[in-house]
């Protein structure tokens, strides 16, 4: 029988020969990633069900990166109940509050490789898909009963594969092309299916491009992204990782497949408009429009990349006296390397703000939020309303390049 | 499980199951006394217990929230026959030990106050008084036993006890 990436996965996390879309199975969990915001939640759903210890402290992870420092009691509580259950579950795979967001620690530290379950009391753990690996976000009920069993049931999707082709023009990024897609299939476009991303164009992508990608499927109700893994990829996971995997890779001829192709030749730089993330346009259609607020950083795109891409604009260059920047390094890793190459300098000269690696203004809890009538320009994965604060303010996702270009300017701007 | 058939349309979303308002309850028997609420103000006072929701296509679509399903046990609904759900839903329901079943095509053949009775083991709606039967998609062991068990957490605690 012929299957797609996310059956194989799914079969042989349940112990199967086969499975398709449909079924519903148990399966065996290889990474269970939670953090401090849901972390206190799954642990207390874990306490009710009452077993003393996890089933295995190896494969859970806890990285506290949505409030850190605490910046209230409560966070600083929360990260209280997470650490104290880290120590008496021996859990050794635990991130303090200063090294980084979920999703590029887990890949980073070498947590994710190819053919593997990965789970996580988050909705963006899609992302990591990028690495062949399937990973989707669940309920903290949900993570109880991994936390006591190992397992849990999954209900086997079916998979849209994106067939991308083209070559990207100059200042045309992943997060364009993926906003692109969002916009043409609607927020509920891909609801429970695997969303694959393949051809040339993402052939051509780097690891973190991928991640973009992967980390925005479910802004179109997708229950993961998958890339499947190349070169690129086993690269990457030599680089970081130790652990042993297995390629699985889909079938194109697989009964539950559905394939749509996205040509990106004459794609310019997208935008997501409030309130919606498949309220997308091209930017010269909105460009001029006045900002408070640029965010350079989140899970979506606050890697390396994104930090030279917004550095190159911003070289000898001031941020407009009207706008206040964030920038975010994703991670501590990320951070070191920014400042190792003068990308700090760049950013602090230009007058922007650089804070500790966390989620930051991402999802309005922590620092940088917005106050009503506010407009801001964010290079993170969602614009609901009230996502960074107050629910009358707006805002804009765009990759890191319209973020640092329009930081100058003050207003919604064309990198190019 | 044999009951009255309730049947609504499609898209039923978890704020048409429980307005948001309501959420900082958790029984739910206070949370029953809301269900449905926006559609039928009545409809607790109606359903009866064993009583089951025919919907559409995306039953549940919406926010994530435990709650929809809690109410709608807290009626006494016995289980929802569906086109099809959304996918939070389907995961809290089963989580929280309420059966769904989706039956593609079932619209076209059940009326409101039609009286159903649902064979879990062999995945069928039997319409009593006519013999008819239509299928479902069956659900595998495991999950028949969370919901026989009461949701995730009770058939956990059995399993590691
Ligand atoms: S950066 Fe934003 S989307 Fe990513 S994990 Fe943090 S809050 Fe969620």
């Amino acid at each position: 029988m012929t299957m797609t990436m996310a059956e194989k996965i799914l079969a042989r996390a349940a112990g199967k020969k086969e499975t398709e879309s449909g079924e519903i199975v148990m399966a065996n969990i290889d990474v269970a990633m939670t953090h401090d915001l849901t972390g206190p939640l799954s642990v207390e759903s874990f306490e009710k069900i009452g077993t003393p210890k996890v089933w295995d402290p190896e494969k859970i992870v806890v990285i506290f990166d949505h409030q850190v420092p605490a910046d209230s009691i409560d966070a600083a509580n929360n990260h209280l109940i997470m650490r104290e259950f880290v120590k008496n579950q021996n859990i050794n795979n635990f991130y303090d509050v200063n090294e980084g967001v979920c999703h590029q620690i887990l890949p980073e530290k070498g947590h994710i490789v190819p053919g593997e379950l990965v789970v996580g009391t988050d909705s963006h753990t899609c992302t990591h898909g990028a690495l062949g690996a399937f990973s989707t976000g669940i309920g903290s009920t949900d993570m109880a009963m991994v936390f006591s069993t190992g397992q849990l049931w999954f209900k086997v999707p079916e998979t849209i594969r994106f067939k991308i082709e083209g070559s990207l023009r100059p200042h045309v990024y992943a997060k364009d092309v993926v906003l692109d897609i969002i916009g043409k299939v609607g927020a509920d476009g891909a609801t429970y299916k695997a969303c694959e991303f393949a051809g040339e164009t993402v052939t051509n992508m780097s690891v973190s491009d991928r991640m973009v990608m992967c980390n925005m499927a479910i802004e179109m109700g997708g229950k993961t992204g998958l890339v499947e893994p190349d070169q690129k990829t086993l690269q990457y996971v030599q680089n970081h990782s130790s652990k042993s995997y297995e390629i699985m890779k889909t079938d194109l001829d697989a009964p539950s497949l559905e394939n749509m192709y996205i040509d990106v030749d004459e794609l310019e730089p997208q935008i997501a408009c409030p309130h919606n993330v498949d309220n997308v346009k091209g930017v010269s259609e909105v460009q001029g429009i006045e900002i408070d607020q640029v965010f350079l950083g989140s899970c979506t795109n606050g890697r390396i990349s994104d930090l030279r891409d917004a550095a190159k604009i911003l070289k000898g260059k001031k941020v407009n006296s009207g706008v206040r920047m964030l920038v975010i390094p994703a991670s501590r890793d990320i951070y070191r390397k920014a400042l190792d190459e003068g990308l700090m300098n760049i950013f602090v000269d230009s007058g922007a703000l650089v804070c500790n690696p966390c989620c930051g203004p991402c999802l309005g809890g922590h620092i940088g939020l917005l106050g009503p009538g506010e407009v801001s320009l964010s290079t993170s994965n969602r614009n609901f309303k009230g996502r960074q604060g107050s629910a009358d303010a707006e805002v804009y996702l765009s990759s890191a390049a319209v973020a640092a270009a329009s930081a100058i300017t003050g207003k919604i701007t064309d990198p190019r | 499980m044999k009951g009255k058939v309730w049947k609504f349309g499609d898209d039923i979303d978890t704020d048409i199951i429980i307005p948001g308002r309501y959420l900082v309850m958790r029984d739910p028997k206070e949370l029953a006394e809301h269900v449905m609420e926006g559609l039928d103000p009545e409809f607790n006072k109606k359903v009866k217990e064993g009583d089951v929701i025919l919907g559409g296509r995306n039953f549940g679509c919406g926010s994530s929230r435990e709650h929809a399903p809690l109410a709608l046990i807290g009626a006494g609904i016995s289980a929802v026959i569906a086109e099809s759900f959304a996918r939070i839903f389907y995961r809290n329901s089963i989580n929280v030990g309420l059966p769904l079943l989706e039956a593609p095509g079932i619209s076209q053949h059940l009326e409101n106050g039609d009286e159903v009775e649902i064979d879990m083991k062999k995945g069928v709606i039997r319409k009593i008084n006519s013999k008819e039967e239509y299928p479902f998609q069956k659900l595998p062991e495991f999950m028949i036993e969370i919901l026989e068990k009461g949701g995730l957490i009770p058939y956990v605690k059995e399993k590691m006890d």
